[in-house]
């Protein structure tokens, strides 16, 4: 691709592939979906060259709903990639077992405002785990990879949403896994009406009984 | 009739959540010695609860007597009696579970409920040797993509409304084809669809790690009626667009849990571009691919035969005043104790 030097492996996903890049003279990263040999290559084509868009298309949208994401820089259809800013910071993952109780609080306050800043924009993630969340220097959060991500304002895919924060707190973050989901749930309530977050709650409950989630079994045991 | 060790002995399977009833034995070690399947075949639309379950009540006593004429024993040998408890078609289930019940009582052995979905799981590993796979079971009435974690086998993607099997043989009867025995709609689609050969767009519904078939149904069967299309271009791209959505889960859950094998089974199993497109994620990940063989992968008593062995084993008897039928029972609801 023009203009890309020194591609770094960083991440390989079920779906795509992330590079640490030189980008004329910027610090990039490529996310690249590729090509899957068991589909035939006009769907792979389809199918790839969708989900670049949509994706390129939900970060910019979460933008506009006050959520930051990385600036994308150019989007390459012909090898379904996407090169967007390379956010300079720490992954909240790590973050969040460096810090202070009353830190943590403050930072779990403020993933659910962003959380509740997407859903009210009538977009949901697909993907929230504390990998996908990064700090930058200068204290603000970015949210990445929209590849699971949807428009949609449908109660069930907000409960999903939510859940899989839940599950990515407990199996990363087992110790304060529950007082950070609190917090997540606290300043998701500042964003939203009460009745909202009062059926996303029940929706999130209805969603653990289905016993399709591990976790939760587990403590039911 | 042979003296009784411990570790021996028989267990007798009744299948019929659907359209098949089968009766299989198998022995406490993992011998298949019999799996007897009598199929329904409505002679026109699809199946209807209550005229399977009348044919298997007709069919019933023909088809135990056969098993016990097949694996060479006697009713008097069994040492306990398994049957498919759900999840399945209520008049179905019921009328498999009342023969169950009969059998148990009048030999006055234990009586074994069993999950249809990990039935077809345990048999499949039975007959292929796979240990803890990553299993994609797609069917008539099921589209599951699970994996055994912590005591149970979990469901990570499924379908959110209709199952594949339904997707193919719905659309096969709007084209107006016709099944038979031994050549079922999955079979008469495959064949026409090696013949086409333009990819008609059709909707693609994966969903986090769901998916949903509905959608793509409405919009092939849509194609079929404008016209314009060859059935055989329609059937393929059918095939290529169902498939890919239950390959691309199982992908993901094979890249998540990092299983050293996949499993396929199911009666849409059979299908052999499925097969190649499963090998290929399976070889991508340095799994193996285990396929089920057709008698074994399609609905069979062997396989409730044999996972009422290891539940009876394990210490599982379903007592008759609890042996209700359960046609929504889940997958992950049933503890699997035998998978240490």
């Amino acid at each position: 691709m023009d203009g890309v030097n020194q591609p770094l492996l960083i991440k390989k996903g079920a779906e795509a592939y992330l590079f640490l890049a030189e980008w004329h003279g910027k610090k990039v990263v490529l996310k690249r979906r590729l090509p899957k040999r068991y589909r035939v290559p006009t769907l792979d084509e389809q199918i790839r060259t969708y989900r670049t868009i949509h994706e390129a298309q939900l970060m910019h949208e979460a933008k506009k709903a006050g959520v930051p994401t990385p600036t994308i820089y150019f989007v390459d259809m012909r090898d379904s990639t996407i090169i967007m800013e390379f956010i300079e910071g720490k992954q909240l993952k790590q973050l969040l077992g460096e810090i202070s109780a009353e830190n943590r609080q403050h930072l779990c306050r403020k993933v659910g405002e962003l959380i509740g800043k997407l859903h009210k924009y009538g977009i949901v993630h697909g993907d929230l785990t504390t990998s996908n969340m990064i700090q930058a220097r200068d204290g603000k959060i970015f949210f990445v990879d929209f590849g699971l991500g949807e428009k949609t304002r449908e109660l069930e895919a907000k409960g999903v949403d939510l859940h899989l924060m839940k599950r990515a707190l407990q199996s990363t973050h087992f110790k304060f896994a529950e007082e950070c989901f609190k917090s997540v749930i606290e300043g998701y309530s500042r964003v939203l009406d009460g009745e909202t977050v009062k059926n996303v709650l029940d929706k999130i409950g209805e969603i653990e009984r289905r016993g399709r989630y591990i976790a939760e079994r587990r403590n039911e045991m | 009739m042979k003296s009784q060790k411990v570790g021996e002995g028989y267990c007798l399977g009744i299948e019929s959540t659907a359209d098949d009833f089968s009766v299989g034995i198998a022995t406490f070690k993992g011998e298949i010695l019999a799996n007897i399947i009598d199929a329904y075949i409505p002679p026109e639309g699809g199946i209807h609860p209550r005229e399977a379950a009348r044919h298997h009540a007709e069919v019933a006593d023909k088809v135990i007597e056969e098993a016990f004429k097949t694996a060479g024993i006697k009713p008097k040998d069994l040492t306990v009696v398994a049957f498919s408890q759900g999840p399945g078609l209520g008049p179905c289930l019921r009328t498999g579970a009342t023969v169950a019940r009969t059998l148990a009582s009048y030999l006055r052995v234990p009586l074994v409920g069993v999950n249809h979905c990990v039935a077809h799981i345990e048999i499949g590993k039975l007959k292929t040797g796979a240990v803890d796979p990553v299993t994609l079971y797609v069917s008539g009435g099921n589209t599951i993509v699970a994996a055994f974690d912590a005591g149970r086998y979990r469901v990570f993607g499924e379908t959110l409304d209709i199952a594949l099997g339904n997707c193919l043989d719905v659309f096969a009867r709007e084209a107006g084809l016709r099944q038979k025995a031994g050549e079922p709609f999955g079979a008469v689609v495959e064949k026409l669809a090696k013949s086409g050969k333009r990819l008609v767009p059709l909707p693609y519904t994966v969903k986090g790690m769901d998916m949903s078939f509905s959608g793509l149904l409405t919009a092939a069967i849509k194609a079929l009626r404008e016209g314009g299309y060859k059935l055989e271009d329609l059937c393929y791209s059918l095939q290529e667009t169902a498939f890919s959505m239950v390959v691309e889960v199982t992908e993901r859950a094979l890249a998540h849990t990092e299983k050293r094998e996949v499993l396929l089974t199911g009666g849409v199993a059979a299908n052999k571009r499925l097969q190649e497109m499963v090998r290929a994620i399976a070889e991508e990940h340095n799994a193996k691919f285990c396929t089920v063989p057709s008698e074994y992968a399609i609905d069979n008593g062997a396989m409730i035969a044999w996972t009422g062995v290891l539940a009876f084993t394990h210490g599982a008897i379903t007592p008759i005043e609890e042996s209700f039928v359960r046609l929504r029972w889940r997958l992950e609801e049933v503890e699997v104790p035998w998978m240490g």
